[in-house]
């Protein structure tokens, strides 16, 4: 069983209900998909370990066979290949590994050599029931969504599989949630918390995953975001009030479920309540 | 003319708080939101919208069932895993390289334009803003912050303006990237926790790989000041400037209930806060500016 944590706006929540959420259950993974900002580590005491590169397949031109025809620059839509008169130019960090050009070229002259863009880590310790992996994309890279579906290949599914995914509505958002069982959105009732999450609704709803919707800082704003969801026929899953005690264990990197144990019996309760609509998916 | 981005690594740490309060301040900018697939920065602002711009992004592989044989050698061909076993395209993984119409063979494949958002000239009652909607799941959000600095730089042309504000995505890779090439500055607008201080490393790291100078925003410093002293020793040790920092308020919550920038909204002290931190920052981007013209050779002295 997969179940995401998305969100639209930055911000609202994302990572705290991801950790506090896995440390409430028993036997479970936890993959930090926000490859480009992870943070769910900051809230273990584990150090990580490497498991893997995440590598792109890039173009290596032999210039001696190269005759310098222009097929590979024409077919690539990346503009990751120049070729003037006499003199042929790769940018590797445009490329997305397609392999297009390798197919194209009519001299055979292009091959292809990794090139790393991200890494994949692991907790090193032994870290009771959680498994915990995370995505890291490398400074100055622009692509985080292969970071991603190599992060998800690690996903045991016959285990519970926690997926904290990224701000946004975009490709690693879509990259991380789009094969899931279940989608929970964290919002906050403030006019942008509750703009971000009509797109967010968008996308779940396209990609046709069950949902719900945890309103976090309830008490501030207003209250248009529950009242969107009661006319809407979403499911309120959880309210966490704006408590500055929370706020300061957040701070300090600590799950609030360690030291507000009551909470735990709330979290496992609304994943026992999202268990049974993905049973009930199941069926139909 | 001068380009600044507003950036924070992670998200929710107040960047469109900041960057609209600064339109209110500016005298003579343009307002870029570039945050295209969580546009927040028009609620505050309100554009009228002048031009609206179609954003056509990377294409997308079409099948033609009829002509389709199933015979899988664009599946297998296929990198980022778009064609499922009964070859049927999921759009929202297709990358639109193009692989699979070439290796087709019966020519039952083609890649057709999509529409992947909207880009949108505007004016607002501090002046002109360029902003944009990338459609759900889109691809090319570098490509459409591209063409909202674009339209800032136009805008800034026809109203001789001379600063651009540009309010940037969180994260660390590609809009971001796209938010910040070329800019004479960044602000990171950070807060005192640990994912804060996480994210900060990370995106001052991918400012300097790119070679553009930062300064630094604590907000909300007073929730952990142990944190925001941590923040400000590893700026120190950078040599990054902490231009300001502000409180732990509701001011910015209210202000946004009203459609109010916050120093719109209040004389308090987050604003008055938000004031000299925009004063800092303008002096911050004089200077860069400055030393990037310094930077090119010179012809004439006076």
């Amino acid at each position: 069983m997969k179940i995401a944590i998305a969100s639209g706006k930055g911000g609202t929540g994302k990572t705290t209900v991801a950790v506090n959420l896995a440390l409430s259950l028993e036997d479970v993974q936890l993959f930090d998909c926000d490859v480009e900002e992870p943070n769910c580590h900051l809230f273990f005491g584990f150090d990580l370990e490497k498991v893997e590169n995440v590598n792109i397949a890039v173009p290596v031109v032999d210039k001696n066979k190269c005759d310098f025809c222009g097929k590979c620059s024409e077919f690539c839509q990346y503009n990751a290949i120049a070729v003037l008169p006499k003199k042929i130019m790769v940018f590797p960090a445009l490329c997305h590994g397609c392999g297009g050009c390798t197919l194209v070229c009519p001299q055979g002259a292009i091959s292809e050599e990794n090139r790393c863009i991200g890494i994949i880590e692991k907790n090193k310790e032994d870290a009771g029931n959680l498994v915990f992996y995370r995505g890291l994309l490398n400074i100055g890279e622009p692509m985080a969504s292969p970071v991603i579906h190599a992060l998800q290949k690690h996903i045991d599914i016959k285990k519970t599989a926690i997926i904290d995914a990224p701000p946004g509505t975009a490709c690693p958002v879509i990259a991380s949630i789009g094969d899931m069982d279940y989608c929970i959105l964290v919002t906050e009732s403030t006019p942008f918390g509750f703009h971000d999450l009509k797109l967010a609704v968008d996308v779940v709803r396209n990609l046709r995953i069950p949902f719900g919707v945890i309103i976090n800082r309830s008490d501030i704003g207003d209250k248009k975001v529950e009242q969107y969801c009661i006319e809407e026929g979403i499911p309120v899953l959880m309210k966490i009030a704006n408590d500055r005690n929370i706020a300061r264990l957040y701070s300090e990197g600590i799950p609030f479920v360690s030291k507000m144990p009551e909470w735990k019996e709330i979290f496992v309760q609304m994943f026992e309540m999202i268990r049974s609509v993905i049973n009930e998916e199941v069926k139909v | 003319m001068k380009q600044l981005t507003v950036i924070s690594g992670k998200g929710g740490t107040g960047k469109t708080t900041i960057t609209a309060a600064f339109a209110s301040l500016a005298e003579n900018a343009v307002i870029a939101d570039c945050d295209v697939d969580a546009a927040d920065m028009h609620l505050i602002l309100k554009p009228e919208i002048l031009d609206t711009f179609e954003f056509t992004g990377l294409k997308v592989a079409e099948i033609d069932q009829s002509l389709c044989i199933k015979c899988g050698i664009c599946r297998d061909a296929c990198r980022f895993d778009s064609i499922s076993s009964e070859i049927m395209i999921d759009p929202y993984e297709c990358e639109g390289c193009g692989v699979c119409e070439y290796v087709c063979p019966e020519g039952a494949i083609r890649m057709v334009e999509r529409k992947a958002g909207e880009a949108y000239s505007s004016t607002t009652r501090f002046g002109p803003m360029a902003h944009a909607r990338l459609g759900i799941g889109e691809e090319a959000s570098g490509k459409l912050v591209t063409l909202v600095r674009y339209n800032a730089k136009k805008l800034a042309e026809r109203y001789g303006k001379e600063i651009i504000i540009i309010d940037g995505p969180p994260g660390t890779g590609c809009s971001v990237i796209a938010s910040i090439t070329g800019v004479d500055m960044v602000l990171v607008v950070t807060e005192p926790t640990l994912s804060g201080i996480h994210d900060l490393e990370r995106v001052v790291e991918v400012a300097g790989y790119f070679k553009i100078p930062a300064v630094v925003c604590i907000n909300k410093y007073d929730i952990n000041e142990e944190n925001s002293q941590r923040i400000e020793s590893y700026c120190k040790d950078k040599g990054i400037e902490v231009v300001g920092k502000l409180p732990y308020d509701d001011i910015p919550t209210k202000a946004m209930m009203e459609e109010k920038t916050v120093t719109e909204y209040s004389d308090g002290e987050f604003s008055s806060g938000v004031k000299s931190l925009w004063e800092n920052v303008k002096d911050g981007l004089s200077e860069h500016a400055r030393k990037r013209v310094g930077d090119l050779p010179i012809v004439h002295n006076p």
